[in-house]
């Protein structure tokens, strides 16, 4: 298809779908005046039925837990797919006379940053894993939570490769218990939904004591899964920043040579 | 206000469309995902828009009273999880395209014939 055709299809189409958009949008409750019940209903239980002061986790890990569920293994999908992308070639390492097999940790970088950027982000480096799992494990009373943690705890080791070099950086991503904890972190989710049905309630429910409101170990399940969801979330990232920081350097390499 | 009363639904009308005009006159598989990523922060707005409250708190109950009027939480949390797992499904898209220039030697949606069968 020609470009000016595909654009003067879009156009069309464009043109339709906001006429439709706008005619439904017109017939929506005002910007600013939400009429849902569910909402209410979950903002004025949650407290009482679940010990979590967080309504939108409780939302997450617990009322909608079966849905997270699923979106939390789309993200372990999309991380394993990434590294069954980016793993390294045979074919392509044995052209290079093994340059592009997975290990340029001879590849000779360092960081080019002055030494007061370096000192400090190396310190930034222990508060933002301790930020981190504070994150993860407060979710279920304060804003945050497992995804949100899980992507702090993951830049934690992108800092140290700004301070200091790929080496460093690589010592800890391409650790075996990364993968292993990525592993923990999905299954970790399920076993908590399972523990439920071996009790002889419905899958997911909240059956651990639910502790005093406003604790760190209250709220039952919702606490467990959220720490569950921020070691996959942090393993996960770890690992696709890895995938792609592994590509690029068996790239420069193959340039080099 | 000079503003039509709801025009934060618009507003993600807007953003949708952007998205899909980037999509759609893409000559970059990068561009194209980016574009995608677009698309999905429309319903971000859309989500919020349709649960907040003028006037309301936000849903956490950790210093505030039980009974006060608050947005919708659940709107939240929908969008919540999605921001995450959509940068993962971009890491993977992202991924596809490296193989795809690897093999194909382009990153043009046009040139993407060699994908046939």
């Amino acid at each position: 298809m020609k470009r000016s055709h595909r654009l003067l299809l879009f156009a069309v189409g464009a043109a339709g779908m906001a006429f439709v958009y706008c005619a439904g949008a017109l017939n929506m409750p005002p910007w600013g005046q939400y009429r849902g019940p569910y909402g209410d209903v979950i903002a004025q239980l949650a407290v009482y039925q679940r010990h979590a002061t967080d309504t939108v986790n409780a939302v997450t890990y617990d009322y909608r837990g079966f849905d997270t569920l699923g979106e939390e293994f789309i993200l372990f999908s999309a991380v394993t797919g990434v590294m069954l992308l980016l793993r390294p070639e045979p074919d392509r390492s044995e052209e290079k006379g093994g340059g592009g097999s997975g290990n340029p940790a001879s590849f000779p970088d360092r960081a080019t940053l002055s030494e007061t950027v370096q000192v400090f982000t190396t310190a930034i480096f222990g508060f933002s894993v301790l930020f981190g799992i504070y994150m993860a494990t407060h979710g279920q009373l304060t804003p945050g939570g497992g995804f949100q943690g899980g992507v702090i705890l993951a830049a934690a080791p992108m800092l140290l490769y700004i301070a200091e070099n790929t080496e460093a950086f690589q010592r800890i991503v391409s650790h075996p218990l990364v993968e292993f904890f990525e592993g923990v972190g999905a299954a970790g989710y399920a076993l908590i939904g399972i523990a439920a049905l071996a009790m002889g309630a419905a899958f997911l429910t909240n059956v651990i004591p639910l502790g005093k409101t406003g604790d760190v170990f209250s709220s039952g399940t919702i606490a467990a899964i959220s720490a569950c969801v921020g070691v996959e979330v942090a393993a996960g990232f770890t690992l696709i920043i890895f995938e792609y920081l592994r590509e690029i350097l068996s790239r420069s390499k193959a340039d080099e040579e | 206000m000079s503003y039509p009363a709801d025009y934060p639904y618009f507003i993600a009308a807007w953003i949708l469309l952007c998205g899909l005009y980037g999509i759609a006159r893409s000559r970059h598989l990068v561009h194209m995902v980016i574009s995608l990523t677009v698309v999905q922060s429309s319903t971000y707005v859309l989500l919020l828009a349709i649960g907040f409250r003028r006037g309301g708190y936000a849903p956490v109950f950790a210093g505030l009273q039980t009974g006060v009027k608050v947005v919708d939480p659940i709107v939240q949390a929908l969008m919540l999880t999605d921001v995450v797992v959509e940068t993962t499904v971009v890491a993977l898209l992202l991924a596809m395209v490296v193989k795809a220039h690897e093999k194909g030697g382009t990153t043009s949606p046009d040139d993407l014939r060699f994908l046939r069968g």
